[in-house]
C-alpha cells in the first residue's frame, strides 16, 4: 500500500464530496435550517420568558443540534451506495476505516461546521450570556464531529434498508446521549460563570474514543450491509 | 472429550436436541430457587421500619435490573463470537437474548416506577438507575428493529453483532453520565434506590431470585435459540427427519 | 405472617402486588411465545416438506 496514493485518495474523497455538496448548495441548508427553526419553536412553545429560555436555552440548542445531524446523516453513504461507489470504497486496497473517515470529515465539514458557525446566533435567540455562548459553541466544536462519528456507524448498519431512517434514529440517539448531558451541562456551568474544563475533558475525551474506534465500526458495518 | 462435546454443542442440530434435554432441569431449578426467594423474601424476612412491606418489591426490581445488564453483555459476547468466528449458534444466542433482556428491563423499569410511587409521590422520577434502565431498552429496541428491518438472517446477525458492540462499550459512559447528571439535578429528597447496608435477612432472598432469574434466562433462551435454529435449518436433513416423526 | 397480613402487605398491597403481577405477566409471556412458536414452525415445515414430496 502506498502511502502516498493513500493521502490522495482521502483527500480526492473530500474534496468529491464538497464539490457535490457544492453543487447541490440549496440541500446544505437543510440540516441549518431545520436547526435553526427548532430551537426558535421553543420560545413558541414554552412562552419567552427570559429565565425559562436561559435555564432551558443550552439542553433545547443540543437537542435541536442532534435532531439536525441525524437527519442529515442519512445522506453520508446513500448516494454512494445507490450507484455502486460504496462497493467500490470495499474493494480498493486502501483502508476502509480510512476512507470512511474522509467520508466523514467531508459530512461534518457540509453539515456540523453550518451548524457551529449559526450557534452564537441561537444562543442569543435564547437569552444565553456571553460566557455560555462561547462555551456552546466550543462543545459544539468538540461535539459535532463525535454526532457525524456516531452517526456514520448508525448509517453504515442501515444504508441497505428501505426504512432506514427510522431505525437510525433509534439506533443512534441513544448513543447521544451522553454527549447530550455533558455539553449541555457545560454550558449551562458557564452561564453561571463557574469553570468547565472537566466538562470539556470529557467531551474531548468522547471525540477521541469515536475517532479512534467509530472508523473500524463503520468499515465493518459496511461490509456486514453490502454483504 | 471437551473438544468433542463443544463440536457437537456448536452444530445446530446436536444444539437443538442438547438444549431440549436442559430446558426441562433448568426450568425446574429455576422454580426451586423462585419459590424459595419469595418465602424467604415476602414471608420470612421483616418489613422494612422506614418503606414498610413496599421494599419487597426489590426481590424483583433488583434482580431484573442485573439480568438487563447481564444479558446485553452476553448478547454482545456472543455476538462478537458469532462475528469473529462465524459460529452460527453464538449468532442464535445473541439475537435469541434480545427480547429476553427488552423484557427484564421493562419488568426494572415498571418495578421500579411502581416503587417510588409509594416513596415520592410521583409514578416517574429521573432517578440515575430508571433513566440508566430506560436507555438500556431503547439500547435493547435498536437491536431487536435492526435484526427485523433486514431480511437475511445471517446477515442481521452480524450487523446486530455490531450494534451490540458499540452499545456495551457505551454502556459504561452512559451509566457514568447518567449517574453524574442525576447528582446536577438533584431534587430535594434524595432517590435512593441502592440499598446502604443491607440485613442478612433480606439479602439471602435477594441472591436467590438473582440466580432464579439467571437459571430462567438459561431456559428461555434456549428456547428461544431452538426456535432460531429450526427457522435457520428449515431446509436441512435433519429437520425434515424431526418433522416426519412427530 | 397471617394470610391477611400476607396479603395486605402492611397497606402496599396495590403496588406491591402489581409489581409482582406485572413482572409474572412478562415472565410467562416469554415462556409461552417461545413453545407456541416452536410449535407452530414444526407444523409449517411439515406442511412444507408435505407439499415437496407430493409434486412430482
Amino acid at each position: 500500500m502506498n502511502r502516498h496514493s493513500l493521502t490522495r485518495a482521502f483527500s480526492l474523497l473530500i474534496r468529491r464530496d464538497l464539490i457535490l455538496a457544492m453543487r447541490h448548495r440549496a440541500e446544505m441548508v437543510n440540516p441549518l435550517l431545520f436547526f435553526i427553526l427548532v430551537t426558535s419553536l421553543f420560545p413558541l412553545g414554552i412562552g419567552a420568558n427570559p429565565n425559562l429560555l436561559q435555564a432551558v436555552g443550552p439542553g433545547v440548542i443540543w437537542v435541536a443540534a442532534l435532531l439536525a445531524a441525524l437527519l442529515s446523516l442519512d445522506g453520508v453513504f446513500r448516494s454512494d451506495f445507490e450507484d455502486g461507489t460504496l462497493e467500490q470504497y470495499l474493494l480498493s486496497s486502501h483502508p476502509v476505516s480510512l476512507l470512511v473517515l474522509a467520508k466523514v470529515l467531508a459530512h461534518w465539514l457540509i453539515t456540523g461546521l453550518p451548524l457551529l458557525l449559526i450557534s452564537p446566533l441561537l444562543g442569543v435567540f435564547l437569552g444565553l450570556p456571553p460566557a455560555g455562548i462561547r462555551i456552546l459553541f466550543i462543545t459544539l466544536l468538540l461535539g459535532t464531529p463525535v454526532l457525524s462519528l456516531i452517526g456514520a456507524v448508525g448509517v453504515a448498519l442501515t444504508v441497505g434498508l428501505r426504512k432506514g431512517g427510522m431505525i437510525l434514529s433509534l439506533l443512534v440517539l441513544p448513543l447521544y446521549i451522553p454527549l447530550l448531558i455533558f455539553a449541555s451541562s457545560a454550558v449551562d456551568t458557564a452561564a453561571a460563570g463557574l469553570s468547565v474544563t472537566a466538562h470539556l475533558s470529557l467531551i474531548a475525551a468522547l471525540l477521541v474514543l469515536a475517532l479512534s474506534l467509530s472508523p473500524f465500526a463503520t468499515a465493518a458495518a459496511l461490509r456486514i450491509s453490502l454483504s | 472429550m471437551f473438544n468433542n462435546f463443544f463440536h457437537k454443542l456448536a452444530s445446530p442440530k446436536h444444539f437443538y436436541r442438547i438444549a431440549g434435554a436442559l430446558i426441562p432441569w433448568l426450568a425446574g431449578a429455576c422454580l426451586l430457587l423462585a419459590l424459595a426467594g419469595l418465602y424467604y423474601g415476602l414471608i420470612v424476612a421483616p418489613p422494612d421500619y422506614q418503606q414498610g412491606d413496599s421494599y419487597r418489591i426489590i426481590y424483583i426490581h433488583v434482580p431484573a435490573a442485573w439480568m438487563s445488564l447481564f444479558i446485553y453483555m452476553v448478547m454482545a459476547a456472543a455476538g462478537a463470537i458469532g462475528l469473529v468466528w462465524r459460529m452460527k449458534l453464538a449468532e442464535v444466542i445473541a439475537i435469541s437474548s434480545a427480547p429476553i433482556g427488552a423484557s427484564f428491563t421493562f419488568v426494572a423499569l415498571v418495578t421500579g416506577s411502581i416503587w417510588g410511587k409509594p416513596m415520592w409521590g410521583t409514578w416517574w422520577v429521573w432517578d440515575a438507575r430508571l433513566t440508566s434502565e430506560l436507555i438500556l431498552l431503547f439500547l435493547y429496541l435498536g437491536v431487536i428493529a435492526l435484526h427485523g428491518a433486514i431480511d437475511d438472517r445471517r446477515t442481521a446477525a452480524r450487523a446486530v453483532a455490531i450494534l451490540a458492540l458499540v452499545g456495551v462499550i457505551n454502556i459504561p459512559i452512559i451509566h457514568y453520565s447518567v449517574e453524574w447528571w442525576n447528582t446536577l439535578h438533584q431534587g430535594p429528597t434524595v432517590t435512593k434506590f441502592d440499598k446502604p447496608s443491607i440485613h442478612i435477612s433480606m439479602l439471602i432472598p435477594l441472591l436467590l431470585m438473582a440466580l432464579s432469574f439467571k437459571l430462567y434466562y438459561a431456559c428461555v433462551v434456549l428456547m428461544r435459540a431452538r426456535c432460531e435454529v429450526l427457522e435457520r435449518e428449515r431446509s436441512a436433513g435433519w429437520v425434515r427427519e424431526l418433522v416426519e416423526t412427530k | 405472617m397471617t394470610l391477611t397480613e400476607f396479603l395486605h402487605m402492611g397497606g402496599y398491597a396495590y403496588y406491591v402486588w402489581t409489581s409482582y403481577g406485572i413482572t409474572l405477566l412478562v415472565l410467562v409471556a416469554n415462556i409461552v411465545i417461545p413453545l407456541r412458536q416452536r410449535r407452530k414452525l414444526l407444523t409449517d415445515i411439515a406442511r412444507a416438506a408435505r407439499r415437496v414430496r407430493r409434486e412430482p
